[in-house]
């Protein structure tokens, strides 16, 4: 059989970072095929070469037989390949009809285009409506009108990059339905992702990658996802320790707390009720877009409240206290975002520790003690396992977990007593990603209260002691993880718990989930 | 296939930062040789004048500081705000409102040889300033009004302040009818520095205000909090650093030292009030800051050279015949340069080959 696709060594130099070093791969027709690594191993610089985004230096493609050089994403389309990004590219204002026309070259986009979007949504298990606006649709939802599009151009290569980070458990299963569906009808897909359980449910063949180079191939049905982990990260994963939790006095306390959004396509918060107690982890899962950035900006004092008691951090009434006075109580924050927000991209690691610190006695009568806030970012670095050139690194120059690490690390080592940490590991390596759980969870046992918000339910069910969900602005009650399980949560996170009738006041349909 | 591309740094390099104000200068020079030529005039010449016979005394010496001071104060007070994204345009109103309140605490005190005379006029100039700014950071804090434009306007209101006082309350009684105050008297001045030229006090004010905005800006945790607040606002609303105290103070640390510099004019050069106090300082001090890299040492050198470009502009005109206009020409010229030599900071220029994928055997 001759193959759909297949790459010879294939090279990307960046000026500071070799992103893919003589990378082969070789998809054949029907195949789904695992592209796997950790964050800046090289997947989506290989994908963008292949989808026409980013020309490679050197190597060599070969597209059903034929050499090809695919100079631009108009080509590769015409080829026959199309991408799901990571990250959606839809106008929110128009209908879903109309982003799609758009996407499409001059005759394809025509009067029956509603007809066809509806064919096709209904003949791969995908429910869309042609009329509604994207701005009223949910992510998963959102993510279906991108593979919709890339289907009405009949692909026989399909890329999906990262797809169900954004997705329930549910929401997965149906769009595994519809790639095994695609797959039998021929279509290859290359499916990037670095969950092993997912790949191994899914894929037929992968193909590894580390820091730029194939590193094996398998058939990741018959491997384990240890054995898979290995090849990826060069190491066995460290797998954190999880002793019960002796849960003491009340922490942070929300009642009844509602906020209207800040912005046209936020998502109001209604009537969250919250506790969390000293030496346990709570978390939060949900799909993104459901209010965690509104819950989290209320609670870090970003946005505060005007009734203060509703929120009570500490014993204190602190809802109209801001971030800094919060933080005077022993409170910290570790944010979803971390180059201009947890740290500021354009300063060196020490310079960043001042930013939340500066209470650790880094400044006498106004003045920065310079040899202080050094000596206090490199004991970070050493402490955390940062990898950077030293306290005087930029913090952009910092891979995305490490910097994570340098800001979970700031944070912790102010000793809190009451700490919350946005999508911790999201974008992280796997050991990485490991070592702060760890940290989390050695912090928990010191005795303080910790809010997980994130939407690695495995994550959740790794470290936290109970379990909410927010969905449409909304939080369930927090059940202890040991009596609730993967599916159940999946159930809450589309909004299950949500009485009929309780949203009325809501202005259009919400950004909810699948 | 070979062609030219900008391609993005991985660090901006330290030494291009430093080194094109240095770059850009040389490439003035070299704009001004070939523009002379064309002009008929003898370029050797034409530079010397412009670049040399301002400094060849010391009396010239004494001006070039002179000028560069007022200059000098306004910038590294703008710095300060810009550096946190507070964009005081209106420094020029407020260095006029600075001479207001200074010059008016002189004509109050007519003839006092009080030694508190002196540092009552220049704390009064000071909080003119301060008075000045803080209505656009008022109107901004409260009402989220453009600080650029109010600052802006706010301009043209203090100049017609001054103008209805020296044509009415203020005008001098034994002037003729001319719109300006009285001189003012020896105790109301700033006293000078080196003998045979005017240079005075003002200059170490300059200095020192260079000083304590570099201990500012690099030292001190506010002035850390205020860099976070420019560079990155959210991060900043993380930490807690209140937006509201960042324009507050990025606002009246800018008037506070253009209110100072109007006041070291009246009690300087000047020595009265006159309807028109600066020939544009507040403005000049906009392209200074950024010439300076906002930083005041930066600040420091730019402002001498924006004041050789001042004076050299004047003997230009005098000796060779050149318009005026060449001294514009030249302020907007280094400053294209800059710009230019800026994009060589963050990028480099790379002969590249598309790269051609090998045929398939």
């Amino acid at each position: 059989m001759t193959p759909r696709l297949e790459l010879a060594g294939i090279t990307k130099i960046y000026p500071s970072v070799v992103a893919n070093d003589g990378v082969g791969l070789t998809v054949l027709p029907g195949e789904i095929h695992a592209v796997l690594g950790e964050n800046g191993a090289g997947k989506s610089t290989l994908m963008k070469i292949i989808y026409g985004v980013v020309k490679p230096d050197a190597g060599r493609i070969v597209w059903e037989g034929e050499p090809v050089a695919i100079g631009n994403p108009a080509r590769a389309r015409r080829l026959g390949i199309g991408m799901v990004f990571q990250h959606f590219s839809l106008f929110e204002t128009l209908t879903v009809a109309d982003n799609i026309a758009l996407a499409l070259e001059g005759d394809r986009a025509g009067e029956g285009l509603p007809a066809r979007i509806r064919d096709v949504s209904a003949k791969y298990g995908l429910p869309l409506d042609p009329e509604r606006h994207i701005h009223t649709m949910s992510v998963g939802e959102r993510q279906r009108v991108e593979i919709v599009r890339c289907l009405l151009q009949d692909p026989r290569l399909l890329i999906m990059d990262e797809p169900t980070s954004v997705l329930t458990p549910q929401a997965v299963e149906k769009l595994f339905e519809t790639l095994r569906r695609l797959a039998q009808e021929g279509c290859s897909i290359l499916y990037i992702s670095h969950k092993l359980d997912e790949i191994r449910a899914l894929c037929h063949k992968a193909t590894v990658l580390r820091a730029g180079k194939v590193t094996g191939t398998c058939d990741p049905r018959r491997e384990s996802s240890s054995s898979l982990a290995r090849m990826m990260i060069g190491g066995d994963l460290p797998h954190p320790e999880h002793r019960e939790a002796k849960a003491g006095e009340d922490a942070l306390v929300v009642r009844d707390l509602s906020l209207p959004a800040d912005d046209p396509f936020g998502t109001a918060l209604a009537n969250i009720d919250l506790t969390v107690r000293a030496g346990e982890i709570v978390g939060i899962a949900g799909v993104s877009g459901n209010g965690q950035k509104e819950l989290m900006a209320a609670l870090s004092g970003e946005r505060p409240i005007i009734d203060g008691e509703r929120i009570m951090l500490l014993g204190r009434p602190a809802g109209r206290l801001d971030a800094a006075q919060r933080r005077a109580l022993g409170f910290a924050f570790v944010p979803e975002e971390r180059l201009g927000r947890g740290a500021v991209p354009e300063m060196s690691l020490a310079e960043n520790s001042l930013l939340t610190a500066h209470r650790e006695g880094l400044v006498s009568r106004g003045m920065v003690r310079a040899g202080a806030v050094r000596a206090y970012a490199a004991e970070t670095i050493r402490a955390y396992g940062v990898k950077a050139g030293g306290p005087d690194a930029a913090a952009r120059s910092l891979s995305g977990g490490n910097l994570q690490k340098f800001i979970v690390g700031r944070e912790i080592r102010q000793k809190p007593k009451m700490m919350i940490a946005a999508q911790p590991t999201w974008g992280v390596d796997v050991g990485a990603a490991a070592q702060i759980r760890q940290a989390l969870l050695d912090l928990r046992d010191s005795g303080v209260a910790i809010l997980v918000v994130s939407e690695e339910l495995d994550e959740l069910f790794e470290i936290c002691d109970r379990l909410a969900v927010i969905a449409r602005g909304r939080l369930s009650d927090a059940k202890p993880v040991t009596e609730t399980d993967a599916e159940e949560i999946g159930l809450l996170m589309s909004g299950s718990f949500i009485q009929a009738g309780a949203e009325t006041h809501r202005a259009y349909s919400p950004a909810g989930v699948i | 296939m070979i062609r030219l591309r900008l391609e993005a740094r991985p660090e901006p390099s330290r030494l291009a930062q430093w080194f094109s104000p240095v770059v850009a200068t040389a490439a003035v020079v070299l704009i001004g040789f070939v523009l002379f030529s064309a002009m008929g005039k003898n370029p050797w010449l034409a530079l010397h004048a412009f670049f040399i016979e301002p400094i060849d005394q010391l009396y010239d010496v004494g001006e070039l500081l002179l000028k560069a001071s007022p200059i000098m104060l306004c910038a590294v007070g703008l710095a300060v705000g810009y550096r946190a994204n507070v964009w005081n345009i209106g420094a020029e109103g407020q260095l006029t409102m600075g001479a207001i309140f200074g010059g008016g605490i002189a004509l109050a005190f007519h003839g006092s040889e009080s030694p508190w005379l002196l540092p009552a006029m220049l704390v009064a100039g000071m909080v003119g300033g301060m008075l000045w700014a803080a209505i656009p950071a008022l109107l901004r804090t409260r009402f989220n009004a453009n600080e650029i434009l109010v600052s802006l306007m706010l301009v043209y209101v203090a100049s017609f302040v001054l103008s209805l006082l020296v044509h009415g309350a203020w005008r001098d009684p034994e002037g003729f009818n001319f719109p300006q105050s009285r001189l003012f008297t020896e105790g109301a001045m700033l006293p000078i520095l080196v003998e045979e030229t005017r240079l005075n006090m003002g200059v170490l004010i300059a200095f020192a205000a260079v000083a304590l905005g570099w201990l500012f800006m690099r030292k001190s945790l506010v002035g850390y909090q205020m860099r976070v607040a420019g560079l990155a606002p959210a991060a900043a609303n993380y930490a807690g650093i209140s937006a509201r105290r960042t324009v507050w103070l990025g606002m009246l640390i800018g008037g506070g030292c253009a209110g100072l510099a109007g006041t070291g004019e009246v009690a300087g050069p000047i020595g009265q009030l006159l309807p028109s106090i600066s020939p544009g300082y507040g403005f000049a001090a906009i392209i200074v800051a950024f010439v300076g890299r906002l930083h005041p040492v930066g600040i420091l050198f730019a402002s001498l050279l924006m004041s050789l470009l001042y004076l050299g502009g004047e003997a230009a005109q005098v000796h060779l015949g050149l318009p005026a206009a060449v001294t514009g020409l030249f302020q907007g010229t280094l400053l294209f340069f800059l710009l230019a030599a800026d994009v060589f900071i963050h990028y480099r220029l790379r002969v590249v080959r598309i790269p051609t994928l090998v045929k398939a055997a």
